[in-house]
């Protein structure tokens, strides 16, 4: 056992399994240069010693490398490619959606394309375009599977379920979270260390978690606004209600098995998302909360989310713009209160 | 070495060919001749669905470049892919139940037109985003060398993916790091309705490789035996980890771009010239040429294909259409 951060854990968790199959190789920009970062957020630190030619460091060509990861994992391959900013997914959706996550169905079934895509994602100070919260642009995706993880025990469980999936999985992460050191720390990050078990384990791709159990409301959110929503919940506590945390985690299926049970307890939902209301995958979540078991509900779903304009630079127009605990306990505090 | 040969120019010399194997390519080009020329009927009749894009007056890029591969090799290919898929070995049968959605064809009706494949017989789906294969088709070069297998990807694309980004950075990929994979071009002077003197400063495409710094080649794509050498040399100098080589095949689309096209954007005079330049007319000269090839045993060859054709759209017009249940199968492994 031992406690680790979520960067420290991917990068274990790449390690094990470049260890385990000798098809799983890393693709991205600069993702292993000597003297350099290890990918954006240190993940990757380390691993082109320890793996000679398994840890390719391609042109600035988001497009290119990514159909060369659905090119090579078709041919029996498990490529995990590394998105430095998941804004540049925008760059390389063609080869995810129109190839990755099609051809086993053109095929008629016949081809696997066991691939990750792994991507950064949040507003951090960094203006517009390198700060978006990219999961709603895929998890619409018919034949891709998405995840996103919040803490250092689920990256590595789920990095490693995703390798060894037969299917294209994208598992988004936040820059806030990662707890990278050194140089490439960032401000404002929260604490998503872990313990994580010396021995293999793997955290399945199609579950939600259970975070804080409560009776009076359920708060859904994923990533930051995961840590976010435990935090409101300690602040509801004080004020006598009882909120369920729920870590959504898998964007692409939801678990509306987990949600559900939890709703039926409830009554009451707030679903929290980093990104613009609008087309949000708390939109998603909303629907399928009433197609599953809307009849649990005693009072309509409240969101919280970011308003829609792009992400600002201005550290107080981003603060605003991001949902914060403050929102998270006023909306729950209402809701409970119906 | 002779690095471009016009339209027009002397067909490529038969004579170190064997009589089996040039009648085999001859054969191999009239099937996809009248293979797309049964399907326009087909199509124009009513009786088949969706949308279609042919290769007439192109058998010979197909069938010259898949010649040169071995059966473990791959192609990629694009939504003009009949001929590829034809040349490639997929049989007539599962490409026309393709056609017609059954489930017997090759991708089970899944795939239609724009998407034959069959991996067994080393053709990915047809990608129909244009450039959409190059990238593909690098990393599938990528895995080969990483497995340290000896197969090699041959990528057919149009003149309309070099204006592609997807283009430039796979080509640029395969290139830094000298990746089995042959880079075919097709160029038949049109992206969809578009001439590409309209849309390249440069219109020879072969000129591209350099920049990236590897080898190019222009080559007469309507002369099956130029083609098959062009591609005989590229399949080897990626075999031995000299790759890519990027191939430029100077041909002409006889039919519309798709479905009812009648192609009035494309000049009377130039039509009449590349029809008079028809890789299979060519072909045949040269074949007849030969003291050893008659035309009854072209003719008795064209008889062949035509009922193996007739058998196969009979067949293919009764061949089971899908359930409702395969809606939602094959989406995950």
């Amino acid at each position: 056992m031992k406690r680790q951060g979520i960067a420290e854990a991917l990068r274990d968790g790449i390690a094990e399994e470049m260890m385990r199959d000798s098809s799983v190789f890393c693709i991205g920009e600069d993702i292993g240069v000597p003297g350099g970062w290890g990918g954006a957020f240190t993940v990757t630190l380390g691993l082109s010693e320890k793996f000679p030619g398994r840890i390719i460091d391609t042109p600035i060509a988001e497009l290119g490398f990514t159909g060369m990861a659905v090119g090579a994992a078709m041919m029996g391959m498990r490529p995990i490619a590394d998105m430095q900013y998941g804004d540049f997914l925008f760059l390389a959706s063609d080869q995810l959606i129109n190839n990755a996550a099609k051809m086993r169905y053109m095929s008629g079934g016949t081809i696997k394309v066991p691939m990750v895509m792994r991507a950064p994602i949040g507003a951090t100070g960094r203006g517009s375009q390198h700060a978006q919260s990219m999961e709603r642009y895929f998890t619409g995706v018919p034949g891709l599977k998405v995840v996103a993880v919040s803490t250092a025990y689920d990256a590595k469980g789920m990095l490693k379920a995703a390798v060894r999936d037969d299917n294209p999985v994208m598992i988004f992460e936040h820059k806030l979270l990662y707890g990278s050191k050194g140089a490439r720390a960032e401000p404002g990050a929260v604490d998503a260390t872990s313990d994580i078990p010396d021995e293999d384990y793997v955290v399945p791709l199609d579950r939600a978690v259970v975070r804080r159990e409560g009776k009076h409301v359920t708060i859904l959110g994923w990533l930051l606004m995961a840590h976010f929503a435990a935090q409101a919940a300690e602040q509801l506590a004080q004020e006598g209600i009882e909120a369920e945390v729920i870590d959504v985690r898998s964007l692409s299926p939801i678990d509306y098995e987990t949600i559900g049970a939890s709703l039926r307890k409830t009554g009451r939902v707030v679903i929290v998302e980093e990104g613009p209301k609008t087309g949000g995958v708390s939109a998603e979540i909303a629907a399928g909360i009433m197609e599953h078991c809307g009849d649990s509900l005693q009072a309509p779903v409240v969101r919280v989310a970011s308003p829609d304009v792009p992400v600002p630079f201005s550290p107080i127009l981003e603060n605003a713009y991001r949902p914060d605990v403050a929102r998270i306990v006023a909306a729950a505090r209402s809701l409970a209160q119906m | 070495m002779k690095t471009t040969s016009a339209p027009g120019a002397a067909p490529a010399t038969a004579t170190h060919r064997d009589r089996a194997s040039l009648l085999g390519l001859y054969e191999r080009i009239v099937l996809i001749r009248e293979f797309e020329e049964r399907v326009k009927f087909l199509f124009l009749e009513g009786t088949m669905p969706g949308t279609i894009h042919q290769c007439q007056g192109q058998e010979a890029t197909a069938v010259g470049v898949c010649s040169a591969l071995q059966p473990g090799d791959y192609i990629t290919s694009t939504f003009r892919g009949h001929g590829h898929a034809l040349a490639k070995g997929l049989s007539v049968q599962e490409l026309l139940d393709e056609l017609f959605g059954a489930t017997t064809g090759c991708c089970k009706g899944k795939g239609g037109s724009m998407h034959m494949g069959n991996m067994d017989k080393g053709m990915v789906p047809g990608i129909a985003i244009v450039a959409g294969g190059i990238p593909l088709a690098a990393g599938m070069a990528l895995a080969f060398k990483m497995q340290k297998k000896p197969q090699v990807v041959a990528c057919f694309f149009g003149d309309g993916a070099v204006a592609e980004g997807a283009f430039h950075e796979g080509v640029n990929m395969a290139a830094i790091w000298n990746l089995p994979v042959v880079l075919v071009c097709e160029n038949n002077l049109y992206g969809a309705s578009t001439h590409i003197g309209k849309v390249m400063k440069n219109p020879k495409i072969s000129d591209r490789a350099a920049s990236y710094g590897f080898r190019g080649e222009t080559v007469d794509g309507n002369d099956v035996l130029a083609v098959l050498a062009a591609a005989e040399r590229a399949v080897a100098e990626c075999r031995a980890g000299k790759g890519p080589v990027l191939l430029e095949l100077l041909t002409y689309r006889r039919t519309g771009h798709s479905r009812r096209d009648a192609c009035h954007y494309q000049p009377k005079d130039e039509r009449e010239a590349w029809f008079a330049r028809d890789p299979i007319t060519r072909f045949a000269e040269v074949l007849l040429a030969r003291p050893d090839v008659k035309q009854a045993d072209l003719d008795a060859i064209k008889a062949k294909i035509d009922a193996e054709i007739q058998t196969a759209v009979v067949n293919a017009q009764k061949a089971p259409q899908p359930t409702l249940a395969n809606l939602t199968e094959d989406v995950f492994a």
